[in-house]
């Protein structure tokens, strides 16, 4: 496994990915990480300011809690992690064993909606993925 | 595993601290957060119970400027020492690129010095790292209380006890007062990134 270099050219295809998939939809903000807390690319509307670093040591220890949580239920993983607020809201979705998907977006956007196109931008994301391991 | 961006040029380093709990891990984070403040761009993340104790992690994230036009970024962490959270210490160790062992040298903390360690040695194991391969560093940390008498491990003692096997840089400290925190920091990041630089182009 060489997960740990991503080329140039599979990082623009994925940030195209996240861009024509997600962000032109309203989502505000989605980063890609891998389940050590690492960021592997983070894309926004130009207009929101997170704190990307801190946010993804925090999503990689609440996904990881979360997944021991289901093991211990007897679940071999708890499909939806949704998180909720007024404002804004918080979706993650596991791309593979390594990597998470988390996309921020406000109320505008319905949650079917956005499970929807997650899902094809995830498979995309498989594609230029498989070709980077050994 | 660190992550090398090759389109942004940044490196991102996991550096966790550990040890036994009450050692002085979270209290050396403290101290890096206030005294290398301008190389630090957010806020120190504490995970931590009511009564002040780390529930989960601690994570500072650090700028140490470039090598070979990279960008480096140290992630520093400390686990929970509380016999209790091993599920959780062995999360935090996911993907780490070096470790600061944090020994108290309370004469009273010497079993569980030993008890932590073997236990990183087997949370590592069970991520397929070795203790004897990652980068490494030994802090013997409160030394200061000997001044207060309050009985001390010896140094040697502590090295016997924990670094005669490994054999790695270690260092006497005292988190409180600040006193070869920077050394121990200095230290784990260059044999952190010297392992790391080989895989940069
Ligand atoms: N005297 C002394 N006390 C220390 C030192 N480092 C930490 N402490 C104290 O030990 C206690 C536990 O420290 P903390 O950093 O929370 O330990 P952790 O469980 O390893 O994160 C706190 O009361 C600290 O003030 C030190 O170098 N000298
Ligand atoms: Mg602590």
């Amino acid at each position: 496994m060489n997960y740990g270099i991503v080329s140039q050219e599979q990082l623009e295809q994925i940030d195209t990915i996240l861009s024509s998939k997600l962000i032109k939809l309203g989502v505000d903000c989605v980063i890609i990480i891998d389940m050590a807390g690492n960021i592997i690319t983070a894309k926004d509307n130009g207009e929101s300011k997170y704190d990307v670093y801190s946010f993804a040591a925090l999503a990689a220890g609440n996904f990881a809690t979360v997944d021991a949580m289901a093991k211990l239920v007897g679940e071999a993983e708890f499909s939806l992690l949704f998180h909720k607020g007024q404002e804004s809201n918080i979706h993650f979705s596991k791309i593979d064993d390594e990597l998470l998907l988390i996309s921020m977006f406000g109320k505008d956007i319905s949650l079917g909606f956005l499970r929807l196109n997650v899902v094809e931008a995830i498979e995309q994301i498989r594609t230029v993925w498989e070709g980077n391991k050994t | 595993m660190s992550f090398i961006n090759l389109k942004e040029k940044v490196v991102q380093v996991k550096i966790v601290y550990y040890g036994p709990g009450r050692c002085g891990k979270t209290t050396n984070l403290e101290y890096i957060n206030r005294k290398f403040r301008n190389q630090i761009q957010s806020e120190m993340v504490s995970l931590k119970t009511h009564g002040d104790r780390t529930l989960f992690f601690d994570f500072l994230p650090f700028d140490m400027g470039k090598i070979k036009g990279y960008d480096i970024k140290i992630q520093l962490y400390t686990v929970p020492g509380q016999v209790k959270y091993n599920a959780t210490r062995k999360l935090v160790l996911k993907g780490v690129d070096g470790v600061v062992f944090v020994a108290d040298a309370m004469e009273k903390q010497r079993e569980k010095n030993i008890r932590s360690l073997n236990q990183l040695h087997q949370n590592l194991q069970s991520y397929k790292e070795s203790i004897f391969k990652l980068p490494l560093v030994i802090q013997y940390n409160k030394i200061d209380l000997k001044e207060h008498g309050v009985p001390i491990l010896p140094t040697a003692v502590l090295r016997k006890d924990l670094n005669s096997r490994l054999k790695v840089p270690d260092f006497e400290a005292s988190a409180i007062t600040g006193y070869n925190v920077a050394a121990t920091l200095k230290k784990i990041i260059s044999s952190t990134v010297v392992s790391i630089q080989k895989k940069l182009l």
